[in-house]
């Protein structure tokens, strides 16, 4: 099992709680994620499923390497977190 | 009489009403996120699009005015298949298969089919009032398209989308950059057009390139849509043929530059301008800011200043930020610098509706 969690900014946009579900990949992680909170998806992801440009992931405190197709694993009990990268000025 | 006036913002949307013959703002409200364009659909609702940063491109529709608000459909580009190239001939760069930017709403007046025009370059259509949008690939697929450039921003974009009212599938868009191009099928197949535009921009022997040019904004008269006003990069075009062909106003002083224009809606011979000092400064020319007016189909013009600052405006009217009203009469515009001005008269006199409003994108009458 695995927890992602949602930079409080998101929030301000659309419902994005925490969860903790059953994922070997972040890719299977965010899936699952969307199939609960299907809205999510477009302010994580862009139109061709990767990583937006100005979205930083964090898995286990380690920036996602694969920001195209999201497969980096993860670990029982890894932690992801889904933040804003730090742009313009 | 003017309906409302739906002013989108670099913070926000903000609603103006008429109250006897004083407009106040009545709602400021998604505050907080850049709205790069509203339309008010046929069938009286309030469609927006936001550009969040690092979250994208957002619609949110309203059927009550603006009090609220609910998540509409983002137009959503096709999955780009494995080996395609597509790169932007001037930068070298890839075209993302991205919603960037939603750079125009337009409705169909009788059906009520809305229109989305993108960066990078896409016309996507709805026929369910926003609750969904498909990609027109026979643009997007167009061997041409691959031909845009970026001008102002990164990647080219549709700015204008004219629906011929005498028959709704005729179609018309402008590109920046890639020109003026038309469909007489309902979107079927598409035909670059707009003969006559010149981009000083471009090597001489390429410059009268129907394909190269930057019409910054493309407006038709809805009662005699063959007559297309255009405010291009490099000047003010007119057609009178439905966009075939274009020819070159020489006279518009004191400048021809600028982004925005208006066609009455009902004359087709009388257009309104906001013009700067051209491309690389773009400020109002001596710091007076100006509407231009021609009455007489662009063999004068007549420059029109009451109400407007004369002294150190450094206002820029960005391509949707000046509109007209469907009876003729009302005109409103707003600038980089957060001034909004309205004019009962056709332009004759001005009043300032707000000069503390944030940077102003795109300003529009809706019922």
């Amino acid at each position: 099992m695995a927890s992602v969690h949602f930079t409080p900014n998101l929030a301000r946009h659309i419902e994005c709680p925490a969860a903790t579900l059953p994922a070997g990949t972040v890719a299977e992680l965010l899936e699952r994620y969307f199939e609960r909170w299907p809205n999510v998806r477009g302010f994580v992801l862009d139109d061709q499923g990767e990583v937006r440009k100005h979205i930083k992931v964090l898995v286990d405190g380690r920036n996602l390497r694969d920001r195209r197709r999201l497969m980096d694993g993860l670990a029982a009990n890894s932690e992801v977190y889904v933040f804003q990268a730090l742009s313009g000025g | 009489m003017a309906g409302n006036l739906v002013v989108g913002t670099r913070k926000g949307v903000f609603i103006l009403g008429r109250r006897g013959k004083e407009w106040r703002i009545e709602q400021a409200t998604l505050l907080g996120d850049p709205v790069t364009m509203v339309l008010g659909t046929v069938d009286g609702a309030l469609l927006i699009a936001q550009d969040m940063g690092h979250f994208g491109v957002k619609m949110k529709r309203s059927r009550d005015g603006g009090a609220t608000w609910e998540d509409g459909a983002v137009p959503k580009y096709p999955p780009k298949p494995e080996g395609v190239e597509d790169i932007d001939p001037t930068r070298r760069t890839p075209v993302p298969w991205d919603n960037k930017r939603v750079w125009a709403l337009e409705a169909s007046p009788r059906s009520g089919e809305l229109w989305c025009g993108t960066i990078p370059g896409a016309l996507f259509r709805s026929k369910d009032g926003g609750d969904s949008w498909q990609i027109v690939d026979s643009l997007w697929n167009h061997p041409g398209r691959k031909g845009w450039f970026g001008g102002g921003a990164d990647y080219p974009g549709i700015h204008s989308v004219l629906i011929d009212p005498r028959n709704e599938s005729t179609i018309r868009i402008g590109v920046s950059c890639g020109g003026l191009w038309t469909s007489r099928d309902d979107g079927a197949t598409w035909t670059l057009e707009g003969r006559g535009m010149r981009a000083a921009f471009m090597p001489p022997e390429q410059a009268l390139d129907p394909a190269f040019q930057d019409p910054h904004r493309i407006v038709q008269c809805e009662s005699a849509p063959d007559h297309l006003w255009i405010q291009h990069h490099n000047g003010i075009f007119k057609s009178d043929d439905g966009g075939r062909t274009c020819w070159e106003v020489q006279n518009a002083q004191p400048s021809s530059f600028g982004f925005a224009v208006a066609v009455h809606p009902d004359d087709p011979k009388t257009a309104w301008f906001v013009p700067g000092v051209k491309d690389e400064k773009r400020y109002p020319v001596d710091g007076a800011l100006v509407v231009t007016r021609t009455r007489d189909g662009a063999e004068s013009f007549e420059v029109l200043r009451d109400g407007l600052p004369q002294q150190h405006a450094y206002d820029i009217v960005y391509r949707h930020g000046l509109d007209i009203d469907a009876a003729g009469e009302t005109l409103a515009f707003g600038s980089t610098t957060g001034n909004l001005w309205l004019s009962d008269d056709q332009g004759e006199h001005w009043q300032q509706l707000s000069s503390s409003l944030p940077p102003i994108y795109c300003v529009r009458f809706a019922a």
